[in-house]
């Protein structure tokens, strides 16, 4: 079911920025089909007039071979098409870049490389809860994300739901969006980020409010963590230096939280579908996977252990 | 003195002309002798026009292949969605390189070269202006080029996109020398391009044919005029901004650094006000070329001649108020993003007046469709199309989702296939009958055409729909099961194609490219003076130039030029030499004596290239003796300058005597002087930007020591510029005078200098400290490379006098000198001045 949601969410048709699914994508979209009838009314006239300009009858291109033509077509007729793009581009650009409201829930995303950490702050601004790689939102309303970065620049970008912000070191760009419908929305990296820049996505997901409610209910618990040979080999192997699960001794902060981890739709930022299959092969060569990233290879884990270790992590529901 | 002359010229002496009577034996033969290539190995000091010209578009189109070739790598790679042709680092590097030799090694050399091919030709003169300037540039170039592209073999490429933005490009996340070798190759490559500047503009300015005034400079010299003053704007910028970053890599000045008051946007700023009039410095001399070529095939002139030169100043124009469209995802302040918006649309305008200028001239001539006919034709709609997908993402709202997409891949490759690309390949189809033997094929050029035209759409067509399906820029691989592997493998298919059109070029160049000999002729009835009969010494003499078109409009014109009955019949001086004229009018002022080959320029050239390369490679010692080496080598190479001829005057055809030693305002000296102080002055400019832009990111106010050595450092710069003005001034003295003058001006800058560095550093701020002891110090660092030069200068103008070569007869050395060292004084009060204005205004 989770996987099936999370595939639906990386299909390429509709395009994605010509399928908005909320109020800060919507124009949007009515824009860029405005743009492109513009272009193609603009190619016409271009086409017809060169089409006269080579094969017309020689009175016509006589009529058609002055000045009158650049005046008139060259800077008359594309002064009128600019300004009215202009006026439009410029109210929806005020428009879509209002401050946040009181309202807004607030979510911080940092950029890191390359993989997102994802924490979700109270009115206050402070940390309530922190996540990686998926954002969860709740439908109809509008959640305001603070873009942060701490190593290079990275870009935000949720097609369906909004345009993208960049993520600058030394700077906080704050980014609205809203989800009218539940499903899962992919979004990726935009800004060239060095190595496995191609490989930086994440999922937002959209839960009708009172499944939201439910999640960061559960979320906010710290992990049910039975006792298991998975969780003994994950802590033998030292994983806890990076990975933090809440409510056991793992409290690493340099890689993803890890605490509801088997809950999460992708696995290595937005690029696996997430069961053990994909948890095994990720812990056991994630550079094959994902070449740069900053997880070491464990190749010297046996089956046995990588097989408990997937199950438990998976089990973090 | 004559009605509305410029220069008191007497006009009616173009009435002599066509002189009449046979011209004295041996003359052609002279002319001939003086100005034959070089022969054997010796080819590479070839200085003259003729050669430097084609082996520099040669050397151009060797980067297209090249980067192309790149191309079908990456294209071969995104075939298929998780495909293994090029692992993830290496496609990296590839694209990056792809990027960079496109814009850097092919785009603007290759505009520039066709300046240096075609621009003697068109202007009737004998050569450019500085004919070993041109050839330096091209040989620095081309090692340069070789060498950054080779770092590709040995895995060294830089990675960090052609953009190269910080952070992702500081020490701390590109640790090795690969973005080193992109900083200090590429900025190297940039001083190339600007000297190719320099050249272009004194070239259109002042050495045109007699009576071409501004109303009958060709269209082609116009867009190169636009186009070097471009890049003597723009280019500054961008040398800054390597600058510093390499300054923040080597020696740790925290300037794009945030965890030390440095910003990352202080790059986007600095390369982007560069990096979009690189678009149009790339556009505007290709669209030179469309409206030279488009009347000569179809016959007639160029319909809004006058409109078409006003849109490429308003091109060269607004094309410095659009840099931050790039930048419009980057959370800029709403009123800003406004401005920028309206401007990036704007510049649209001019561009429309070039489109329905061609189309309006179309219409009034008739078209022929032979391979430049397609080739501009191709161009012009490709053009547009790329223009329209521009427009759209002028528009803010629409940038934030196409942003770093395929979408403007798509974009940004229409505008510079269709602005630049076709056009190009329509003036080497045009003007390879000017410097070769023979035309090239219309049989495979229309193959290369009609591949080359299919292709582009093909490959480039699919992006504007892959960037709307969410495939962002510089992935090297993509998931399957997202609907992109159709639009890119068309893609791919399309890239395949294109490049079976160039290869069909290449046999075509192969087969029939035969230059330095005689010339095809002017096979397509142009108009312009380059298809006048000529060799190596270009035209046998110089004609009076009377309309914009005068193949045209004077039919005996090529008769009575070959025949000798123009300007310089011969070679009155028995040297290499060209007329100067002047800017506006044109008008007879002086004749230019100009080198013969020679191996000082090569030999510069080869060991600035060194310095560069070796210090990005970390051979410290090694590059300081290549520095040193090259500024040996043009020591000795402005050592044969500025000495007066024997002849004082020489008459240059029916009777008319003209000087032959120039200075101040009227020789191209003085102006190329005046040039590079203002590519000095922009680079300063930038740098002010600079302070005032981290200034205004700082928290805490910025202070700055102000007391007696402020008031000293002030005084001094300030009684430099009075020394170096009164050098020249008191030459009709002992020459004693002049030269302690000169070098007083050189010590009181460097003093100055010295004075000012310390007291910056007993208030305490070291460079790496924070941004402002970064731009501080960089601020210090650039006067104090002026002042080593100046410094270089004044020993220079001693050993001159030494040898007896300061006097009342040669004035130039020492007016450019002290110009020079008057720049740096004022720029020594600027950056004494900066810091403590600002000091006084809390940030």
């Amino acid at each position: 079911m989770t996987t099936r949601a999370a595939d639906e969410s990386f299909k390429g048709w509709p395009p994605p920025v010509l399928d908005p699914a909320g109020p800060f994508a919507a124009p949007l979209n009515t824009l860029t089909w405005g743009l492109l009838a513009m272009a193609a009314l603009v190619m016409v006239v271009v086409l017809v007039a060169l089409a006269f300009a080579l094969f017309a009858p020689r009175p016509w291109r006589k009529r058609l071979g002055g000045e009158k033509l650049i005046w008139i077509a060259g800077l008359g007729f594309p002064v009128v098409v600019l300004s009215v793009l202009l006026v439009w581009g410029l109210s929806l650009t005020n428009k879509l870049s209002e401050r946040p409201q009181p309202g807004d829930l607030r979510v911080r995303v940092t950029g890191e490389m390359w993989w997102w950490r994802v924490a979700y702050l109270d009115a206050a601004g402070r940390e309530v809860l922190q996540d990686a790689n998926e954002i969860h939102v709740p439908v109809g309303r509008t959640v305001a994300i603070e873009l942060e970065s701490t190593d290079v620049i990275h870009s935000f970008w949720v097609p369906r739901l909004a345009g993208k912000l960049d993520m600058i070191p030394g700077r906080r760009n704050i980014l609205r969006i809203q989800a009218d419908k539940a499903g899962t929305y992919s979004g990726q990296c935009a800004e060239y980020c060095g190595g496995a820049h191609a490989l930086m996505a994440f999922v937002v997901i959209a839960h009708a409010p009172e499944d939201y409610a439910r999640w960061r209910a559960r979320a906010e618990r710290p992990a049910l963590a039975q006792p298991s040979t998975g969780a003994v080999v994950f802590e033998k192997s030292g994983c806890g230096a990076c990975h933090t699960i809440r409510g056991t001794s793992a409290n690493g902060v340099a890689g993803p939280d890890l605490t509801h981890v088997g809950s999460r739709h992708t696995l290595g930022a937005g690029i696996l579908p997430n069961n053990a299959g994909t948890m095994s092969g990720w812990i056991a060569d994630s550079q094959a996977i994902k070449p740069g990233n900053r997880m070491p290879a464990y190749p010297v884990l046996s089956g046995q252990d990588l097989r408990a270790m997937s199950a438990y992590l998976e089990s973090l529901k | 003195m004559s009605e509305g002359s410029e220069t008191g010229f007497d006009r009616s002496i173009y009435d002599r002309f066509p002189t009449k009577g046979r011209r004295p034996k041996g003359e052609l033969e002279q002319l001939r002798e003086i100005w034959c290539g070089p022969k054997g190995w010796q080819w590479i000091t070839a200085i003259n026009n003729n050669f430097v010209g084609v082996y520099y578009v040669g050397a151009a189109m060797l980067f297209f292949v090249l980067a192309g070739v790149l191309a079908l790598v990456m294209r071969a790679q995104l075939a298929l969605p998780l495909n293994g042709v090029l692992p993830q680092e290496t496609y990296n590097q590839v694209f990056t390189m792809h990027g960079t030799v496109m814009m850097f090694l092919f785009a603007v050399p290759a505009v520039e070269a066709l300046g240096v091919l075609l621009l003697p030709q068109m202007l009737g003169a004998r050569d450019l202006p500085f004919p070993r300037l041109s050839a330096y540039a091209f040989w620095a170039y081309l090692i340069g080029g070789l060498a950054f592209f080779c770092s590709l073999f040995f895995g060294l490429a830089p990675d960090g996109g052609w953009f190269m933005y910080p952070p992702l490009t500081s020490t701390t996340y590109s640790p090795g020398i690969n973005a080193d070798f992109w900083l200090l190759g590429i900025g190297f490559i940039e001083i190339s391009a600007i000297a190719g500047a320099i050249e272009i503009i004194v070239g259109v300015l002042k050495t045109r044919a007699p009576g071409m005034s501004l109303d009958k400079l060709p269209i082609f010299a116009w867009a190169m005029l636009v186009f070097a003053g471009m890049i003597i704007i723009a280019f500054p910028s961008v040398i800054l901004a390597t600058t510093l970053l390499e300054l923040e890599r080597a020696l740790n000045w925290p300037f794009f650094d945030a965890t030390r008051g440095g910003d990352p946007m202080l790059w986007q700023h600095l390369f982007w006000f560069f990096g979009h009039p690189e678009v149009y410095i790339i556009f505007l001399p290709a669209a030179g070329a469309m409206s030279t070529m488009i009347p000569a095939v179809a016959r007639t002139p160029l319909v809004g001649h006058w409109m078409v030169v006003l849109a490429f100043l308003a091109t060269g124009f607004i094309s410095f108020g659009v840099w931050a469209h790039h930048m419009f995802t980057t959370g800029l302040p709403g009123a800003s993003v406004g401005v920028f918006s309206a401007a990036s649309m704007a510049v649209s305008l001019p561009a429309g007046v070039q489109v329905f200028a061609w189309i309006a001239t179309v219409a009034s001539g008739k078209m022929r469709f032979n391979t430049p006919g397609l080739f501009v034709l191709g161009s012009l709609l490709i053009f547009v199309m790329g223009g329209l997908t521009g427009v759209m993402a002028a528009m803010v709202p629409f940038d934030w989702q196409a942003h770093d997409t395929y979408f403007i891949v798509a974009h940004l490759h229409y505008v510079l296939i269709g602005g630049m690309v076709f056009p190009l390949f329509a003036a080497i189809y045009y003007w390879t009958p000017m410097v070769s033997s023979r035309p090239l094929s219309e049989r495979l050029g229309r193959w290369t055409f009609w591949l080359m035209f299919a292709g582009m759409h093909l490959a480039f067509l699919p992006m504007h729909l892959s960037g709307l399906m969410g495939m962002p820029r510089r992935v090297w691989t993509y998931a399957p099961g997202r609907d992109l592997e159709l639009p890119n493998l068309i893609s791919t298919v399309g890239a395949f194609l294109f490049a079976a059109g160039v290869l069909i070029w290449i046999i075509d160049m192969v087969r029939n490219f035969r230059p330095f000999g005689s010339d095809a002729g002017n096979v397509y009835d142009g108009p312009g003076l380059e298809w006048l009969p000529a060799e190596l010494y270009s035209v046998r003499s110089i004609p009076v130039v009377k309309s914009l078109y005068p193949l045209w409009d004077q039919k005996t014109l090529a008769r009575d030029v070959e025949a000798g009955r123009y300007f310089l019949p011969g070679a009155p001086t028995g040297g290499r030499e060209t007329l100067v004229t002047s800017p506006v009018q044109a008008e007879p002022q002086h004749l230019l004596p100009m080198p013969k080959p020679s191996g000082w320029h090569v030999w510069a050239a080869v060991f600035t290239a060194g310095f560069f390369l070796l210090l990005t490679v970390q051979a410290y010692a090694a590059s300081i003796v290549s520095a040193v080496l090259a500024t040996y080598c043009v020591i000795r190479w402005c050592w044969f300058l500025d000495h007066p001829l024997p002849q004082k005057e020489v008459d240059v055809g029916a009777g008319l005597m003209l000087k032959t030693y120039a200075s101040g305002p009227s020789s191209t000296g003085w102006w190329a002087m005046v040039i590079t102080l203002v590519v000095a002055g922009m680079v300063l400019a930038m740098s002010v930007f600079s302070y005032v832009f981290l200034w205004s990111r700082s928290q805490a106010s910025w202070s700055a020591p102000i007391g007696a050595e402020t008031l000293a450092v002030a005084a001094m710069n300030l009684v430099a510029v009075l020394c170096a003005w009164l050098a020249s001034r008191v030459l009709a003295k002992p020459p004693r005078l002049t030269v302690m003058l000169t070098v007083a001006a050189g010590a009181l800058v460097a003093g100055a200098w010295w004075i000012d560095l310390k007291t910056w550093q007993g208030a305490g701020l070291s460079p790496d400290l924070n941004a402002q002891g970064a731009i501080v110090h960089a601020m210090a660092a650039w006067q104090g490379f002026f002042v080593a030069v100046g410094a270089i200068m004044a020993v220079y103008v001693v050993l001159r006098w030494l040898f007896g070569y300061v006097g009342p007869d040669r004035p130039a050395t020492i007016q450019l000198v002290g110009l020079f060292h008057a720049y740096v004084a004022a720029q020594g009060l600027v950056t004494l001045g900066v810091p403590r204005l600002f000091a006084a205004v809390p940030a």
